[in-house]
């Protein structure tokens, strides 16, 4: 460690401080050593810190001023919909008979939980237009393979082997294709036209009696409805295949459409994004997955049913693709994206709708003065622009992404979609104000103004940050990943 | 009706529509085919404010009974542990729970700094170089630590100990069908992993043995065995899922050789909250850095030559390889692993030993009380926090009646082992007093007397 860098939480520990306060020994003693044989007794203790309580705190609060979320300031991350976190639905995710009970207690003893879940997964239902939801999926990507699975045995459950295909657009977001490769399948793109809407020609040509499935965001990670999700629907099922509903973009549409009236078979939902389970850094999420009725007894189980008033878990589940999960999936955040959507109801969900397209609209409109705008038509929760004007001047889109740090904000998405050169995602959400995306689209004109006056200045930005760009390079070819002591 | 998460006014609206050259926001949804467009209101509940919600959920709440309300000897994967207050109180740093994956580095210092010291923490307890940032959960890290030896060796079999967590076994099943592996379960006897039919099933074909450690029933499975079993193939990788407040005072895996260690973290700070979210963590060896699933911080310096951390070897990562990745991880659980190291870190060296040593001692203190009120254990092995009591009656209607006098007994074996009839499995924590132990002990002994 050297004397400007921050201390890790090792570099503070002395032999013999201590944090914690166990509870009581209060029965006696047995030589468990003998018990357990010298080989499995530890010989040396792990080498953790050893820090008072106030030591910790400070630590870890001079570490929280380090580090960015939208309670610091505005988070426009195009595809992650970073939203306001609502502080009262981590006050209800805290009660004691929330979080404090065991996933094993008998069922009897946990209605009040059940009956949450029950609701939220009724809820969820009607909101996406699906017969029936279940919440055990962790988060998006794993609701991605859950959906997967569930339409892979629907194919064989019909004695149907050959359905080996997935079929991604080029603008998916990763999980897609990687999903589909866990899931057993190859992943197919289909290109996208010029338009930013799936190549319909394209779709015709890539689908055959080997499709298992379409996935597809809709709205695309471009923004954009694909207006002709009918006809592809139609496509997709009349060559035996299914459609797959990636719910990251739901923001935009709650109300307005729902994935099961446009065909959709399967769904999943990042309650973390749409329905503002905090993202904490990274997670956790969860990614209940949403089905028509002929999907239903491959859901994973158990499944949560209403027998005699009493809420049961149903494990009797011949046909289902089995556990995809430990217990029912991130209870703590369907209690938090169950407050959120309780708060809300049916008006407020079709605001927020509303003021997401809105604001995204807005935002695209001002900043299409000086960045490229590779696909015209009204976006909607999120837009993609294209720094290739820039480009040109020597300032790339990583350049304008780390000036805008210099400017308090979260830089939108970059270089994604893939599909786009030089890509700029940005998502707004609904819960900023006018004022914030204003002073949002001045830095970017600033910054575009900059590109032409001073390049240098946002080529070497960050300027302000505490640290300057790391070497990444160095991180990937000698890779330090956990702190040794200094000998 | 107001809602207090969205700013606009009718004025901003109307100036916003100006800007965008649109009268209404309606126009910015006419891509939207009218034959699918959702007419009239979604089914669900009205509107609730803040005072009446919290109130309408507080008491809904309260109607589970809690691990606060009664005195619980539950375990079977999920525990009831001392969780220090400063835990909640560093993960409400909303810096922290409301940000996301550090994708830009010099504003993300403090999560990436934080999950670097995750890892340190875990490769400490595990005895291994490596460990990635955390995973849904110990369940799904298991199954991925199968994939992953599958793919690293190129081989289709898997040996899974039946002594491991049945819930993780349903989901090693699950995710096993998209590589199209064969799993092989491997019985136990007395309580541990039959090393016999281990070796037997042991062959050229084999990717990786699992084993639980403790393993399911609490039994301290004999690794240093496994190890030299495993040996008898070049390739075979050994696989242990770890609780690792267990390898506070337990030999961990990494000594005996494991290739991947894996588990869950939910034992340093985090509540049962009915079963997630929880913690899994990933350790593995150097030689296998770079199949880890998921993300890793690694350590570099700025422009300045100041120490900092960045997201890294992210060529494996779903994001970069697409359908070429192994694992389709995105989200983890940063936070969960936020709260484990302010937890680590809390008990630290010489806390965490006695914390596991305590765990050790009271379980020994139950299962002589509960031998010297005449009951009988099903197994006679070495053990950490839980042991598996046999009982001539059936569990389920023990426990009612446990219930009734304010326990929350143990778990029903016979749910998922058919030959483990009238068997519970009871865990006991550090916060279990003698007393609780004692009075636990008389109750069982009052229902089967």
């Amino acid at each position: 460690m050297a004397n400007q860098d921050f201390p890790l939480i090792f570099e503070l520990s002395q032999e013999s401080r201590t944090g914690y306060s166990l509870p009581e020994f209060d029965v006696p003693e047995t030589n468990i050593d003998e018990q357990l044989g010298d080989a499995f007794v530890r010989k040396s203790e792990p080498d953790l810190p050893e820090v008072s309580e106030l030591q910790i705190m400070r630590h870890y609060t001079a570490l929280s001023t380090r580090n960015h979320g939208v309670d610091s300031g505005f988070y426009p991350l195009g595809s992650c919909t970073m939203k306001y976190n609502p502080k009262m639905n981590e006050d209800v995710a805290r009660l004691t008979g929330f979080s404090h009970i065991h996933p094993l207690q008998p069922e009897g003893t946990v209605q009040g939980a059940l009956s949450l879940m029950f609701d939220l997964q009724e809820t969820l239902a009607e909101i996406t237009g699906m017969d029936t939801v279940t919440l055990q999926p962790a988060a998006g990507a794993h609701g991605e393979w859950t959906g997967l699975m569930m339409i892979r045995a629907f194919h064989e459950g019909n004695g149907d082997f050959n359905r080996t295909k997935v079929i991604v657009p080029d603008s998916a977001h990763g999980t897609n294709p990687a999903s589909a490769t866990v899931a057993g399948f190859e992943a197919v793109t289909v290109k996208s036209d010029d338009r930013g809407l799936v190549d319909l020609e394209d779709l015709k040509r890539v689908v055959d009696e080997q499709t298992a499935a379409l996935m597809l965001t809709n709205p695309n990670t471009l923004g954009l409805f694909e207006e002709n999700i009918e006809e592809m629907a139609s496509i997709i099922h009349e060559a035996g295949g299914k459609l797959y509903y990636d719910g990251a973009n739901l923001n935009a549409i709650l109300g307005y459409a729902r994935p099961g009236d446009m065909g959709f078979d399967v769904v999943h939902l990042n309650l973390h994004k749409t329905f503002t389970g905090p993202h904490g850094g990274g997670g956790p999420g969860s990614g209940p997955v949403g089905v028509t009725a002929e999907f239903e007894p491959f859901l994973p189980k158990p499944i949560l049913i209403k027998r005699n008033e009493e809420f049961v878990f149903d494990y009797d589940r011949p046909k289902s693709i089995g556990r995809v999960k430990p217990y029912y999936g991130n209870f703590g955040i369907n209690v938090r994206a169950y407050t959120y959507i309780r708060t809300m109801g049916a008006e407020g969900l079709k605001k927020v709708s509303e003021y997401a397209v809105l604001n995204a609209n807005y935002m695209m409109r001002r900043l299409q003065q000086e960045y490229d705008l590779p696909f015209e038509q009204h976006c909607k929760h999120e837009f993609v622009l294209s720094g290739k004007r820039q480009k040109k001047l020597g300032v790339r889109t990583l350049d304008i992404a780390k000036r805008l740090l210099d400017f308090g904000y979260h830089p939108p998405t970059i270089y994604f979609p893939i599909n786009v050169e030089e890509a700029i995602m940005a998502e707004p959400t609904e819960t900023e104000s006018k004022e914030t995306l204003d002073a949002f689209v001045d830095a970017m004109l600033q910054i575009s103004q900059e590109a032409k006056d001073d390049p240098e200045k946002v080529q070497e930005a960050p300027h302000t940050t505490i640290v300057s760009r790391m070497d990444e390079t160095k991180a990937a070819r000698k890779p330090v990943l956990r702190y040794l002591k200094e000998e | 009706m107001e809602f207090r998460y969205l700013p606009m006014t009718e004025q901003d609206k109307k100036d916003m529509l100006s800007t965008i050259g649109v009268q209404t926001t309606d126009e910015l949804f006419a891509d939207i085919p009218e034959s699918i467009r959702f007419k009239g209101d979604l089914n669900i509940k009205p509107p609730a404010n803040e005072y009446t919600l919290t109130k309408e959920l507080t008491d809904l709440s309260q109607q589970n009974i809690n691990t606060k309300s009664h005195t619980s000897f539950l375990g079977a994967g999920v525990y009831d542990h001392y969780i220090p207050s400063i835990v909640n109180h560093v993960i409400s740093r909303s810096e922290f729970y409301t940000a996301y994956t550090p994708y830009q580095p010099e504003i993300s210092q403090g999560e990436l700094q934080a999950i670097f010291e995750f890892q340190t923490m875990i490769c400490e307890l595990t005895g291994m170089d490596v460990s990635n940032s955390s995973m849904y959960d110990g369940g799904t890290a298991l199954a991925e630590a199968v994939n992953v030896s599958a793919g690293h060796t190129k081989k289709k079999k898997v040996l899974v100990s039946k002594a491991i967590h049945p819930e993780s076994m349903a989901v090693i099943h699950s995710y096993v069908k998209g590589p199209g592996l064969e799993i092989v379960e491997i019985d136990h006897v007395n309580g541990v992993t039959d090393l016999e039919q281990l070796e037997r099933e042991l062959d050229e074909n084999t990717a990786s043995v699992v084993i639980q450690y403790p393993n399911f029933f609490g039994q301290v499975e004999r690794l240093d065995r496994v190890r030299e079993i495993v040996d008898q193939e070049k390739k075979a990788m050994l696989i242990a899922s770890s609780n690792p407040l267990a390898l506070g005072y337990i030999t961990p895996p990494g000594e005996f050789g494991a290739d991947i260690v894996v588990g869950d973290a939910q034992v340093f700070g985090i509540p049962a909250q009915f079963g997630g979210p929880h913690c899994g963590y990933f350790a593995t060896t150097k030689k296998l850095m770079r199949k880890v699933p998921g993300r890793l911080v690694g350590q570099t310096n700025d422009e300045q030559g100041r120490r900092g951390f960045v997201l890294t070897l992210q060529a494996r990562e779903q994001h970069i390889r697409r359908d070429k990745a192994t694992s389709n991880i995105c989200s983890n659980q940063a936070l969960n692993a936020l709260a484990s190291s302010v937890a680590m870190s809390s008990l630290g060296k010489q806390g965490l030993k006695k914390m596991a040593w305590m765990n050790l001692q009271k379980t020994h203190y139950m299962k002589k009380q509960l031998e010297n009120a005449g009951f009988e254990l099903a197994f006679r092995g070495a053990f950490f926090n839980e042991i598996v009591l046999k009982l001539d009656e059936d569990v389920e209607l023990v426990n009612q009646e446990l219930l009734r006098q304010g326990f929350i007994g143990g778990y029903d074996l016979h749910r998922d082992f058919s030959d483990l009839k009238g068997h519970m499995l009871v865990a006991v924590t550090e916060i279990r007093t003698k007393k609780e132990i004692d009075q636990f002990v008389k109750e069982v002994g009052d229902i089967c007397g």
